[in-house]
């Protein structure tokens, strides 16, 4: 009758935060363009950290279109990842410490990835947030915008299509 | 005369992200660009494969693209990307350097058509093309 007891919050958040670092921190390119993640639930948000490698065009000086492709196409697979791990991580199937050691464990890759550029991105930091509209067995389709100062005014919009990692069949 | 291929290459080369990702433009003219991106452990995707990130692909081929539309006889000077659109075939093999190919095809008053491949040193199947609109503008 009685539900369990829910585990504590820092049991919970400590599980939940190690394996978002897991899974950031385990690739070169997320630590050279300097992003990470803001979690509040399973909501993330990604933070393109500033820096003036990260400039395209130094009389204005504005990002750098690749650099807001690239921070849009990473928020794009990590909210992907996170959204099809979480139920294993929170079933303690896969140990977030072990991520980038197990071989079961595979990233979706990307098939295409479409990028609208809105407005110039100013020389600071910039947010993003990824909406998986659909995920299937194979297939995914997620949409990802960027903006600054403003959320109701995108610097630049995306939407992608990624293979989502096959579990390995079982060869009897 | 200037060596025009020289002013483009100083100028690429000065962009802060494209010597961050260690870019060099080889060829430039008529609308035609090409740069190639050395092979760098700090843009790996998947530590586990050594397979260079999509992103830093995107980023070279953007470049490259911007490259193409400026060198296109019509083109004023400036520009910048208004959409672009990259399908990845494959996995760009570990160790190999990137080259961008773009070739502005079409030129109006306002829109710069481009299209682009990445290759590595297997000529045969491309690691991603690229589709794109760029603005026209003056410098």
């Amino acid at each position: 009758m009685a539900r369990p007891r829910p585990e504590p919050m820092q049991v919970v958040k400590q599980r939940r935060d190690a394996a978002l670092k897991a899974i950031v921190d385990g690739v070169p390119y997320i630590r050279f363009l300097n992003i990470t993640f803001d979690r509040r639930g399973d909501e993330l948000t990604g933070v393109l950290n500033f820096d003036d490698k990260l400039i395209g065009n130094p009389l204005l000086p504005a990002l750098h279109g690749g650099v807001t492709a690239a921070f849009l196409e990473v928020t794009a697979v990590i909210t992907l990842s996170w959204e099809h791990f979480f139920p294993r991580i929170e079933s303690g199937e896969i140990d977030p410490e072990e991520l980038f050691n197990a071989d079961a464990v595979r990233f979706p890759k990307t098939v295409d990835f479409t990028v609208d550029y809105l407005r110039s991105g100013l020389p600071r930091d910039a947010y993003a947030r990824a909406f998986v509209s659909r995920s299937g067995r194979r297939y995914a389709s997620v949409r990802v915008e960027a903006w600054q100062d403003n959320h109701a005014r995108p610097i630049a919009q995306a939407t992608g299509h990624f293979l989502m990692p096959q579990p390995k069949v079982e060869s009897e | 005369m200037v060596d025009k291929v020289e002013i483009a290459r100083q100028f690429i080369e000065a962009i802060p992200h494209a010597k961050a990702l260690g870019l060099k433009l080889t060829t430039i003219g008529d609308g035609e660009a090409e740069i190639s991106m050395p092979y760098n452990a700090d843009l790996v995707g998947d530590p586990r494969t050594g397979v260079i990130h999509g992103g830093a692909v995107f980023a070279a081929l953007d470049t490259c693209c911007g490259a193409a539309v400026m060198s296109h006889p019509s083109a004023p000077g400036g520009t910048a990307t208004i959409d672009l659109r990259i399908n990845y075939m494959r996995a760009a093999t570990p160790g190999q350097s990137i080259i961008a190919h773009a070739t502005c095809y079409h030129i109006t008053r306002n829109v710069a058509f481009v299209r682009a491949t990445a290759m590595d040193e297997d000529q045969k199947l491309p690691v991603a093309t690229a589709a794109g609109a760029f603005t026209v503008e003056g410098l």
